[in-house]
C-alpha cells in the first residue's frame, strides 16, 4: 500500500492529468449532446451581462451599416404595401385565412456577442424566455439571408448556432429549377462568405449565379434568400452534387436579427413523431 | 512564494483574459490562423506552484474561457493538457535543487529554451483544441492545417510580447 502511495505521489502529474482531462472531456462531449444541462456559456449572467455591456460600446462602430440595410429593408417593405394597395377590393373577393398568413411572426433582436473565426461559432441575443423564445425556433438577417437557430435560452438571453457551427444544417432549394440540398458551412473552408450545398441530385443542371432559396422544410418559412451559386464543379466521389455558394449574410457585420416562430411548429412535430422512424 | 508574485500573477490572468476575449476573439487570418495568446499566463505560472495547484489554476482559466466562448469543456481540456506538458518539459530540462529563478520568462531562461518550451505547450494545447472542437475526423487534414498555423501565429505572438516585457537578469 506505501509503495502504491509513493508510486502514484512520484507520478502525481500524470495522474492529476488524467483526472482533469476526463472531466473537461466528459463536459465536451455532454455539451454536444442534445440535452445540455450545464450553463457555463453566455445565456449565463455573468457573461451575458459582460458582453451587453461590451456591445454598447461595439455597436456605435457599425451604426452606418445597421441604417443602410434598415433602410433598404424600409424601402422593399414599402414596395410590396404599394402593390398591395392596387388590389382592387371590389372585384375580387378573397377570404383571408388569417391562420395560414400568420404562420410566422417575427421578433426583432439585438447581437450582442458574435464570432466568425472558430469552427463552431455561436451568437447570443438580447432576447430570451421572457420573450417566448425557445429552443430550435429559426433566425433570420433583417437584409437577406438565414442566420441559424436558437440553441439554449435563459430568461433574458439566448444562445443562436450560427450558420457558421457544424451542427447547423438548412434545407434549400435553387430558385430555378427547384433542386432540393441540403446547406453546410465549413467541411472545406472556414470562409464566413462562402457555404457548401450538398446532397443536391446528379441530374440538375446548375448555373453560376442561381440563387438559393431555403426550401420550408426546416423551421425557415420558404422562400427566404439565401446565397448565389459560385462553384458548381466540386468533386466528391458520390452520387449527389456539391455546390458552393457565395452568401449574402454578412456574418462579420451581424447587428440585428428576426428570431422567427412558427405557429405550426409544434403541431407538424406531433405529428411527424407518430411516423415510423425511417432514418 | 511572496505576494508579489501572486499579485503580479493574477493581474496578468486578468489582463490576458481580456484581451483574448475582447480583442482576439474577432481576430483571425482567412479563418486558418487563430491566436490564442492566453495560454502566456499558463506558461509563465511560477515554478515553486505544486502540481494539484497549477491543474486547478489551468482548469479554471480554461473554464473561464469556455465561458466566453461558448465551447463547454474544449477550452479547460486543452488548458489541462498545456499544464501536463509543461510540468513534464520542465520535470526534464531544469534542475530544481540549485536553481533560483522564480518564473519561466525569456528573460531569466534565455530565447533557445523559452522558445522550445513554448512551442512545445502550444502545440499541445492548439491540436487538443482544434480536434476537440472539431469532433469529427472527416475533416482531419484541414484541421491539421489550421492547428498548425494558429499554432505559430500564437508562438510568434507570446515570442514577440515576451520581448517587449523583456528584463534580463544581471547575472
Amino acid at each position: 500500500m506505501r509503495n502504491l502511495w509513493i508510486f502514484i505521489n512520484r507520478y502525481n502529474a500524470f495522474f492529476f492529468f488524467i483526472i482533469f482531462f476526463t472531466i473537461g472531456l466528459y463536459l465536451t462531449v455532454s455539451n454536444n449532446s442534445y440535452q445540455r444541462s450545464v450553463a457555463v456559456n453566455s445565456t449565463n449572467e455573468v457573461v451575458g451581462k459582460a458582453y451587453t455591456n461590451l456591445n454598447v460600446l461595439k455597436k456605435y462602430l457599425n451604426l452606418g451599416d445597421v441604417n443602410d440595410s434598415l433602410a433598404s429593408e424600409n424601402a422593399k417593405l414599402k414596395t410590396e404595401v404599394l402593390a398591395l394597395k392596387k388590389i382592387d377590393s371590389a372585384k375580387n373577393v378573397v377570404v383571408k385565412d388569417s391562420l395560414s398568413h400568420s404562420q410566422y411572426t417575427y421578433l426583432a433582436a439585438r447581437v450582442i456577442k458574435n464570432s466568425i473565426t472558430l469552427r463552431n461559432n455561436i451568437i447570443t441575443i438580447n432576447r430570451g424566455k421572457a420573450d417566448g423564445l425557445a429552443s430550435g425556433m429559426a433566425v433570420i438577417s433583417p437584409g437577406k439571408g438565414v442566420v441559424g437557430y436558437i440553441r439554449d435560452v435563459s430568461d433574458h438571453l439566448a444562445t443562436i448556432s450560427s450558420l457558421l457551427h457544424k451542427d447547423t444544417k438548412v434545407s434549400v432549394t435553387l430558385k430555378k429549377n427547384n433542386a432540393l440540398g441540403t446547406l453546410v458551412w465549413g467541411t472545406k473552408n472556414s470562409d464566413f462568405r462562402k457555404a457548401y450545398i450538398k446532397d443536391v441530385p446528379n441530374h440538375f443542371k446548375i448555373a453560376l449565379k442561381d440563387t438559393v432559396v431555403t426550401s420550408g422544410f426546416s423551421s425557415f418559412p420558404p422562400g427566404i434568400p439565401v446565397g448565389r451559386v459560385s462553384n458548381t464543379g466540386i468533386a466528391t466521389g458520390d452520387n449527389f452534387l456539391t455546390i458552393e455558394i457565395e452568401l449574402f449574410n454578412d456574418f462579420s457585420t451581424l447587428q440585428y436579427v428576426y428570431v422567427i416562430k412558427d405557429k405550426l411548429a409544434e403541431e407538424q412535430k406531433s405529428l411527424e413523431s407518430k411516423l415510423p422512424n425511417e432514418q | 512564494m511572496n505576494s508579489k508574485i501572486i499579485l503580479v500573477n493574477i493581474f496578468r490572468w486578468f489582463l490576458l483574459l481580456f484581451i483574448q476575449i475582447i480583442l482576439l476573439r474577432n481576430l483571425s487570418f482567412y479563418s486558418l490562423a487563430t491566436p490564442f495568446v492566453y495560454v502566456l499566463f499558463l506558461l509563465l505560472l511560477p515554478f515553486k506552484i505544486p502540481n494539484l495547484l497549477l491543474y486547478l489554476i489551468a482548469f479554471v482559466t480554461g473554464l473561464t474561457l469556455d465561458a466566453f466562448y461558448d465551447t463547454m469543456g474544449v477550452h479547460t481540456a486543452a488548458c489541462v493538457t498545456l499544464t501536463f506538458v509543461r510540468i513534464s518539459f520542465i520535470a526534464v530540462t531544469v534542475n530544481k535543487d540549485n536553481f533560483d529563478e522564480p518564473e519561466p520568462t525569456l528573460g531569466n531562461m534565455g530565447f533557445k529554451w523559452f522558445s522550445i518550451y513554448a512551442a512545445l505547450c502550444i502545440s499541445a494545447h492548439h491540436l487538443v483544441l482544434f480536434f476537440l472542437e472539431t469532433f469529427r475526423l472527416t475533416e482531419f487534414s484541414y484541421t491539421l492545417v489550421r492547428c498548425l498555423f494558429s499554432t505559430l501565429f500564437t508562438l510568434f505572438l507570446i515570442i514577440l510580447i515576451e520581448f517587449v516585457f523583456y528584463n534580463r537578469k544581471a547575472r
